[in-house]
């Protein structure tokens, strides 16, 4: 079986939802409904059976180096530059495409009735399958080159997926701004690859890396210089700081695409971007040290934030802005793996919170604001559930959840790795505060106290299959990784060890780290705590605080994500209208239009002399005679 | 033979077109289709013909053709065609053909004159790309001006007359400039030879003296600049491109500036490698302008043509660096954007015109929602708007990137400058989208969405713009020795390069 297995391409993988796009683009018009529900659905879902098979035979026969190598053309060949069009699969792009495939179909079943009214619903699953096409061939690519073919085909379908319902101007502008900044980001990873290229002389990942690591001294300008701006690719598409601001407004898309894109998979494209590229990272302690700064800070800023939107989307998409700030904590102090890790289970909840989110909105006539909510915990019990597995997931609820083992792995090396530092680790644990409250605070107020609107939509089998199928994932999917009290599991980091390397512990005391995880239980269930208090029982705190001068002022800083919009406003946006606008008339046409002024003074001014007058001719002939008798004359 | 045919066919065709013109406007139409897909089939023939062969010892070219024209002068009538003047050749046949489709129902008055003219200014351009005598190939220059200008001064919008004229002085200018300049070349040659000839093969390596070599080679630079067009000398484009039928906008964008770039490729540098190595930083500095201003100005318009006619200066910058880094990466991502941006740039106009036959007006601002009654056409339009922010899985990516690549070594500024444009790019290609197909629906009237006729002009604009991102070596591998014999004669202007 196994080696039938073998005999599957990996270019199966991403060629099926891309067929599925080719299909839904030509004739989805022309198809009836269903039609183009199976071949969306059907698509991805074949993919995810073929990365079962793909990855069965991964795991069985091991493919020397931990990575098999499936060349298809090659795509540009000048001179030295030779780029194949060739995937990789080792146990990192495995992780990936597994939670791209299985998630995506989850998400394409959930909006085959989600979107089952909208106008647009082939166009839909074109633009969804071309997504899942496109992450795919990010995170199997081979090659840097081929890596950004992805990274920016899935910033196309971000792009047409936020401005799905493209009449509304606001989602337009969202579309844009998505697009734009991400652009921005991908200009500094841009030059990264050219570094890389000039003096590696290669883009394939694997010979770039070990040249960097046999030739680039550590702490070396290059090393950093190169780690520095694949940081800026990064954080562009991971929306961390300073490039986080298009994310919250990246919500005007249709939900499932929050769910799919904007939470579980592209989003994390920057993660395993720097994931793939540690090698050049170890080689530069200072860009490592940036990575958990960057991370931390938005962890911490985002996760602010969370805390006082009114719209359960933007709720949501802050909470993402901040996870990922976990993730790249992770990765920062060296914790490759249970970067991954986190990026796995926050995408099985994250994708169950936006997907149950979603139900919700679906039910109350598209009303996002969580205080026109209320009370949904008996009208829609299954998503209340599943809502509920989720939150706790992402508040990381000790040993019952997958949030928590992944989590917990991040903080515990940001203590103890040698790149960690106890307020890295104190970040992490206020964020954990803060997760804690701001999710529980969604729990409250949306599923408990008084109903505010009229359910008049239950969610069917095919939204709450895949809430169920997650919010399963999103219990168990941590017991693949265990701390050493607790089982002991390691089969994720077993299995990514041979592609990322371990963690380099300065701290291996087990009875700090109890006394850590002890901790940052307790922080957790005081979050909890604190929402129980402040939303769920009657309180007139939040109000008394928002009625204070700074509570004011800070509910609405943290309302705009810290003003950062009209920040950018003022440094970029207004500048480059204003300049457009000035220019709008092209000055240098000026300069033609000049010659041509002049020129045409000048024969007006000369065919004036020609007048008809004898008296004015004479004139001319006797000054021009004189004028050339003085030449003659006095030279 | 079939370099001759290649340029007799659409002179000849075009006479029979205005005479078929006389009976019948539909005749005539047939008429200038059936030779401009003669032309194509010549193209292509000519192309499967060298596909994959090796060049010989003999020199890049292909096929040559020599006869002696005007002996006493030492003027001959020398066509041959090497890898980079062949491709420009397909292109000139693919772009034809669809610039007789797009003007199928356009044109109603004085439609057989209007052909001639479409097809004369094909015939000068076949000829630009594959005269290889000096005073022939400025004669094929002139050619392919004086049935533009006729293009847009009769058939074009409103403001015709002066956008034609302005074409017109600015072309001629830069034109008698390069003849000064063919002039004290071939004058040069023979006071150091003795003998007197145009021939491009006897001139390369003609020593010239330091400060003439400079302003003579500055007067085939300004000529081609201006085509190409290089800021500031590219005013007249977008008067031009805006006034002209949507025919003669795509000719002006897809063939006539890779004329400019042609000429910079094939006579600025190797005839004058020295003068040539002088201008890199200019050059350079002047190819950044024009993508960052040209961007920049195309966010800044309102008129959906004039809008793409500055997104042509901003794609032409970057042809402009790609010649002053002088090296294989920069030089065959150069060819690439020439061939990428003519069919991107050229479906970005075609389906502006189809926008204007059906509301009437260019105008972004009384547009918005289309995609609502136009989805294909709004599909298709977001294909080139992607392909004109350079996305991967375009042809312009790899012309671009390739284009980067090569000039990093180069000058580091200039790279990131150029990349700062490509995020202009992106700006304002988005809002070509956002302002007419997206956005709130603001036309009320129906509108029908693409034809048959459009469908069959657009499906293979769309199948090359992404067999190029895909599969550019199939072209690459076509112009690949060319340019190996350009570094063979110029192996480079500047200290550095791979």
């Amino acid at each position: 079986m196994g080696d039938l297995l073998c005999s599957l391409p990996i270019w199966l993988v991403p060629a099926l939802p891309a067929l599925g796009f080719l299909v839904l683009a030509v004739i989805g018009g022309q198809l009836p409904r269903r039609w183009a529900a199976v071949i969306g659905t059907g698509s991805v879902g074949l993919s995810a059976a073929a990365t079962l098979g793909v990855a069965a035979c991964f795991l069985r026969h091991p493919p020397a180096g931990g990575v098999r190598i499936e060349t298809l053309w090659t795509w540009i060949d000048v001179g030295s530059f030779e780029i194949g069009f060739s995937l990789a699969l080792d146990a990192l792009s495995l992780v990936m495409i597994f939670v791209v495939s299985f998630v995506g179909f989850l998400i394409h079943l959930y909006s085959t009735e989600y979107m089952a009214d909208d106008e647009g619903f082939s166009r839909f699953f074109a633009y969804m399958n071309l997504f899942v096409a496109f992450m795919l061939m990010l995170v199997l690519a081979d090659n840097l080159f081929l890596l950004y073919l992805g990274w920016e085909g899935v910033g196309l379908c971000s792009y047409l997926l936020i401005g799905f319902w493209y009449t509304d101007a606001a989602n337009g502008a969202a579309a844009q701004k998505a697009f734009i900044v991400t652009r921005v980001g991908d200009t500094a990873m841009a030059v990264a690859l050219l570094l890389l290229f000039k003096h590696a002389g290669t883009l394939d990942v694997r010979q770039a890396m070990a040249w960097a690591t046999e030739n680039w001294a550590p702490g070396s300008t290059m090393a950093v210089v190169v780690a520095l701006l694949l940081l800026g690719g990064a954080v562009g598409k991971s929306a961390q700081l300073p490039l986080q601001t298009w994310l919250p407004d990246a919500m005007a898309g249709p939900t499932p695409v929050s769910a799919l894109i904007h939470a579980a998979t592209m989003v994390t494209a920057g993660v395993y971007l720097i994931a793939r590229t540690h090698a050049v990272f170890l080689l530069a302690p200072p860009a490592m040290t940036a990575v958990a700064v960057v991370g931390a800070a938005t962890l911490l800023l985002a996760g602010c934030s969370a805390l006082v939107q009114t719209d359960i989307k933007r709720v949501l998409a802050y909470s993402t802005i901040s996870q990922i700030g976990y993730m790249f904590l992770g990765l920062g102090v060296g914790a490759w793996s249970a970067a991954v890790f986190h990026l796995m289970t926050h995408a099985f909840f994250k994708a169950l919170l936006f997907l149950a989110a979603g139900a919700v909105i679906l039910a109350l006539h598209h009303e996002q604001d969580i205080f026109k909510m209320g009370g949904l915990r008996k009208r829609l019990p299954a998503v209340f559930w599943t809502f509920l597995l989720g939150s706790a997931s992402l508040a990381a609820l000790p040993v019952v959840t997958a949030g928590f083992y992944s989590k917990d792995l991040i903080l515990w090396a940001a203590w103890a790795s040698s790149a960690g530092a106890p307020w890295l680790w104190a970040a992490g644990a206020i964020g954990a505060l803060l997760t804690a409250f701001y999710s529980f605070r969604l729990v409250f107020i949306v599923f408990f106290g008084d109903e505010k609107g009229h359910v008049d939509h239950r969610p069917g089998l095919k939204i709450v299959l895949p809430l169920a199928v997650l919010a399963a994932l999103s219990v168990v999917g941590g017991f693949v990784e265990t701390p050493g009290w607790l089982g002991h599991v390691t089969a994720f980091s077993h299995l990514t060890e041979s592609a990322l390397p371990a963690v380099d512990w300065a701290v291996t005391d087990h009875h700090v780290e109890h006394r850590l995880q002890a901790v940052v239980a307790g922080i957790t269930l005081l979050g909890v705590l604190a929402a129980y208090l402040l939303y769920l029982r009657p309180s007139s705190i939040p109000a008394a605080v928002k009625a204070t001068a700074l509570g004011a002022w800070l509910s609405r800083f943290w309302l705009s994500g810290w003003g950062f919009d009209a920040l950018y406003d003022r440094l970029f946006i207004r500048p480059f209208k204003g300049l457009a606008h000035l220019l709008r008339g092209d000055p240098f046409d000026e300069i033609s239009a000049t010659v041509a002024r002049v020129a045409e003074s000048g024969h007006s001014a000369l065919s004036r002399t020609q007048n008809g007058r004898i008296r004015t001719y004479a004139f001319g002939i006797g000054v021009g005679a004189v004028i050339a008798a003085a030449i003659v004359v006095l030279t | 033979m079939t370099l001759v045919l290649l340029i007799l066919v659409p002179l000849i065709g075009g006479f029979a077109a205005w005479i078929a013109g006389r009976r019948s406007a539909d005749l005539s139409r047939w008429l200038s289709l059936a030779v401009a897909l003669v032309e194509l089939v010549l193209a292509l023939t000519l192309w499967a013909r060298h596909f994959g062969a090796d060049v010989g010892s003999g020199g890049p070219w292909l096929e040559v053709v020599q006869r002696p024209w005007i002996p006493e002068l030492g003027i001959s009538f020398i066509l041959a065609v090497d890898g980079l003047s062949l491709l420009m050749i397909v292109l000139t046949g693919f772009i034809g053909v669809m610039a007789v489709l797009v003007s199928w129902r356009e044109i109603e008055s004085r439609v057989g004159v209007y052909f001639a003219c479409l097809l004369w200014v094909l015939a000068g351009i076949t000829g630009v790309f594959m005269a290889l005598d000096l005073f022939c190939f400025y004669f094929f220059w002139e050619v392919m001006l004086i049935p533009m200008t006729f293009l847009i001064g009769v058939w074009g919008h409103e403001r015709r007359i002066y956008a034609a004229v302005k074409f017109f002085i600015f072309t001629l200018v830069g034109g008698l400039l390069m003849l000064v300049s063919i002039l004290a070349l071939t004058f040069t040659h023979a006071a150091e030879t003795g003998v007197f000839t145009f021939a491009y093969g006897e001139l390369l390596g003609t020593p010239v003296a330091s400060p003439a070599a400079f302003w003579i080679m500055l007067g085939f630079f300004v000529a081609f600049a201006v085509k190409l067009p290089a800021v500031p000398i590219h005013n007249w484009l977008p008067d031009a491109h805006t006034e002209a039928p949507t025919a003669g906008s795509l000719i002006l964008a897809a063939l006539l500036l890779k004329t400019g770039a042609y000429g910079l490729i094939r006579f600025v540098v190797p005839l004058f490698p020295e003068a040539s190595a002088t201008m890199v930083p200019w050059a350079l500095w002047l190819g950044v302008l024009g993508i960052i201003y040209g961007g920049v100005l195309a966010f800044a318009q309102t008129d959906l043509k004039r809008l793409v006619a500055y997104t042509s200066v901003s794609h032409m910058g970057f042809v402009l660096i790609g010649v002053y880094s002088w090296n294989e990466l920069a030089l065959q991502g150069t060819v690439m954007q020439m061939i990428c941006h003519g069919i991107s740039t050229g479906s970005l106009f075609l389906i502006v015109g189809m926008l204007y036959e059906r509301i009437h007006t260019r105008d972004v601002t009384r547009m918005g929602g289309l995609w609502t009654q136009v989805p294909r056409l709004g599909g298709v339009a977001m294909i080139f708007a992607m392909a004109s922010l350079g996305l991967p899985g375009t042809g312009n990516f790899v012309g671009e990137f390739l284009i980067i690549f090569g000039v990093f070594p180069v000058n580091i500024a200039v790279t990131v400058a150029a990349l700062l444009g490509i995020v202009a790019a992106t700006i304002y290609s988005l809002r070509i989208i956002q302002t007419t197909f997206h956005g709130p629906v603001a036309i009320a009237v129906k509108i029908e969405d693409m034809n048959h006729r459009e469908l069959a002009m657009m499906a293979p604009m769309i199948i090359v713009i992404v067999w190029l991102g895909l599969w550019p070596s199939t072209v690459i591998a076509t112009f690949e020795p060319a340019m190996e014999s350009l570094f063979h004669l110029v192996p480079q202007l500047v200290i550095g390069g791979y």
